[in-house]
């Protein structure tokens, strides 16, 4: 019988070959940030066992550090530097390559290592973090982990995992202009709810898929932890090819041609046989915005909060502390809702082309009185390729603050966060209670939709405001 | 590790779904660089009055004097969504809590409670709701998790079967330590590793520093 992607990397590094109990899989990269990263060296450093392979081990500063130009070592978070040097002296004492707050490849972990190539198709990449499923967008089984399991992969380069179920979501379609990858994943999150991918590898396929760029392919892949899938996966083709070569630790020569003839042999059999197979049409897919606290609840950008239940995926309780908390009616129209600020950033939505579409938006406007607004580039990489662009001139003329990259506001790193009750429109992945500050009410949303809602000083669809 | 074999006690219920990791632990709770001290963080942001501060919510079902010594905790749909970071279970765990029972995990949450001696038990919605409903009726009830029977039960004759692999119930039941055991296995993986250098070389040339 046909083997799913996923069968194939899975039996492929199974020690002792694939049972029907949990499996001793062999990690090809390990990724590490200082939040969750340092405090698994720091432990098994205190327990004398060493990494067993720190040249598959990359360690980079993202969840802790803050954004602020000349920013170093001190961030705001108090006790902050604690973060940031356990981990620097960690990795430098376990041999790990590190790219710390002055280097040119410092970014967030999920952008800087596809950008440096260090996921790779077929590969099993692992992080303590629970957005390591955007890298599966390239056709590796990347999937989040916890420090002690992180901690078991530095000091074995395995770990023993439970073999997932597989569903497929086969994406027809197109989706139309101004309509992105995030919107796609709003809706399959609004359509199956945060549940629906509980114990599954979700394989994306299909037109809509295919035709995604690598960058909207990890945009996609990137909420499939909120979708509590064990992750995401796209099989390997030309455009990922295309998008892996010359990057830093790619292979070359003639290990290049064999991974390529490797990679494009990467794909599900066509008699694979998934556990659940699910299908949408992308083509209806409109902009779309979270009015709740879970990011299941979320509607198109021209709707209002629903007056039913969020398709039966929510309790009444959660369903009025939802609204509660937002400060929301039912029947409110989103579109009229005013903001106090505007994030555009995240492993989610911080690449060099997210950035480029929204200041598109953003050419020769103005942020609204009022608005806070705020822009942080994924990585170094991206922010300096934005500048040689001259896209951080657009974003600092429309009133946007431009920043060093990071995690930032997607939660509290740097020590930052926006006000209680303030109103954000932001590119982030998670709309949870206090996660952007204390009492602040998030409002996901694509980057095109940041940037059209902080000019117009209320979410706003971007579709009306494209030239 | 501490081993789980079979706990009574106190239980809480707390059904709400999707509780995530930061309403666990908000990311301002986790200060240092260790699993410890994150006991006062739990829940922080439902817990106390104010941001920051340590005035107890009466409202908030934790603070209840009757539930002081709960180490039970059962909660709504997905728990422990959300980040990955595991001061959510090492929270839980040094406030007390050594089972949690839900209708559902996020996995990477669920691994992490397998880490750290926690116990998690899936039973269905139809049946957590009336064991969390007969718990808010007469708070400071006890439950029971046997772990080797594979069964939890209340104070009234309730008994509930639940399923766990067979192998991460071995772990827990032994408390022995995964590293420990996976070192055991050194020459295999090694000799594993070296066949798959052969056979996809681009997985290890390009991160070579030799």
């Amino acid at each position: 019988m046909g083997r799913t992607i996923f069968d194939k990397i899975w039996d492929g590094h199974a020690i002792g070959g694939p049972s029907d109990d949990a499996d001793l899989l062999l990690i090809d990269r390990i990724l590490l940030h200082e939040r969750t990263g340092g405090v698994a060296l720091k432990s098994l450093s205190a327990r004398d066992i060493p990494v067993s392979a720190p040249d598959h081990v990359f360690a980079v500063m993202d969840h802790i550090v803050d954004t602020f130009p000349g920013r170093t070592s001190k961030t705001l978070m108090p006790t902050g530097t604690e973060f940031i040097e356990t981990t620097r002296a960690g990795a430098q004492a376990a041999g790990i390559r590190l790219f710390d707050l002055d280097s040119p490849d410092q970014g967030i972990v999920h952008v800087m290592s596809p950008e440096l190539g260090i996921v790779l198709p077929g590969t099993t990449l692992i992080c303590p973090d629970s957005h390591t499923c955007s890298q599966g967008a390239l056709g590796a089984l990347a999937w989040g982990i916890g420090s002690t399991e992180a901690e078991h992969a530095l000091a074995t380069s395995t770990l023993k995992v439970q073999r997932p179920r597989r569903m497929r979501i086969t994406i027809s379609g197109r989706l139309g202009p101004g309509v992105t990858a995030k919107d796609l994943a709003l809706a399959l999150l609004g359509r199956f709810g945060v549940g629906g991918g509980a114990g599954h590898i979700v394989e994306y396929a299909g037109s809509a898929v295919e035709a995604l760029d690598i960058e909207q392919r990890l945009t996609l892949c990137n909420m499939a932890t909120e979708f509590a899938a064990f992750s995401a996966i796209i099989a390997p083709d030309t455009a990922t090819i295309d998008y892996l070569k010359g990057r830093r630790f790619v292979p070359a020569g003639g290990d290049w041609n064999r991974a390529v003839e490797d990679w494009l042999a990467l794909s599900s059999d066509p008699d694979a046989e998934f556990d659940t197979e699910l299908s949408f049409d992308a083509s209806g897919v409109a902009p779309m915005v979270t009015w709740g606290t879970t990011p299941q609840q979320v509607v198109a950008i021209d709707g209002a909060v629903p007056a039913a239940d969020d398709a039966g995926q929510t309790g009444a309780e959660s369903r009025e502390r939802a609204l509660r908390y937002m400060g929301l009616e039912p029947g409110t129209p989103l579109e009229s809702l005013a903001i106090d600020a505007a994030f555009i950033g995240s492993c989610t939505n911080s690449r060099i082309g997210d950035l480029r579409r929204a200041a598109e938006i953003l050419d020769g406007r103005k942020v609204a009185p009022g608005v806070k607004a705020i822009c942080v580039p994924g990585s170094s990489t991206v922010k300096r390729r934005a500048e040689e662009e001259g896209l951080h001139r657009i974003f600092q003329r429309a009133g946007f603050e431009w920043r060093e990259s990071g995690c930032s506001m997607c939660f509290f790193a740097g020590g930052e966060s926006f006000g209680p009750q303030d109103r954000v429109v932001s590119s982030t992945n998670r709309n949870f209670e206090s996660r952007q500050g204390p009492g602040t009410r998030t409002h996901l949303a694509s980057p095109e939709t940041v940037a059209a809602s902080a000019l117009a000083g209320h979410i706003a669809d971007p579709r009306k405001l494209a030239a | 590790m501490e081993p789980f074999t079979t706990l009574t006690a106190v239980a809480v219920p707390l059904m709400r779904d999707n509780i995530d990791t930061d309403a666990i632990i908000p990311s301002r709770e986790i200060r240092s660089v260790s699993k410890k001290g994150l006991a006062d963080g739990l829940f922080a942001g439902w817990r106390y009055l104010a941001i920051g501060g340590r005035d107890p919510d009466p409202g908030f079902i934790l603070n209840d004097a009757a539930l002081k010594n709960a180490r039970i905790l059962v909660a709504g749909e997905n728990f422990g969504c959300g980040s990955s970071r595991e001061h959510a279970v090492w929270a839980l765990a040094e406030y007390g809590f050594r089972a949690i029972v839900t209708p559902s995990f996020n996995p990477i949450f669920r691994n992490n409670c397998l880490a750290n001696g926690v116990l998690p038990v899936i039973l269905d919605r139809a049946v957590v709701e009336p064991i969390a409903r007969g718990l808010g009726a007469a708070p400071g009830s006890f439950l029971t998790v046997d772990l080797e029977e594979q069964e939890l039960r209340d104070e009234v004759g309730g008994r509930w079967r639940f399923d766990i692999d067979t192998e991460e119930k071995q772990a827990l039941l032994s408390g022995l330590d995964p590293i420990a055991r996976t070192l055991q296995q050194s020459s295999a993986i090694a000799s594993f590793r070296d066949r798959d250098a052969q056979a996809r070389p681009w997985a290890y040339s390009s991160i070579g520093r030799s």
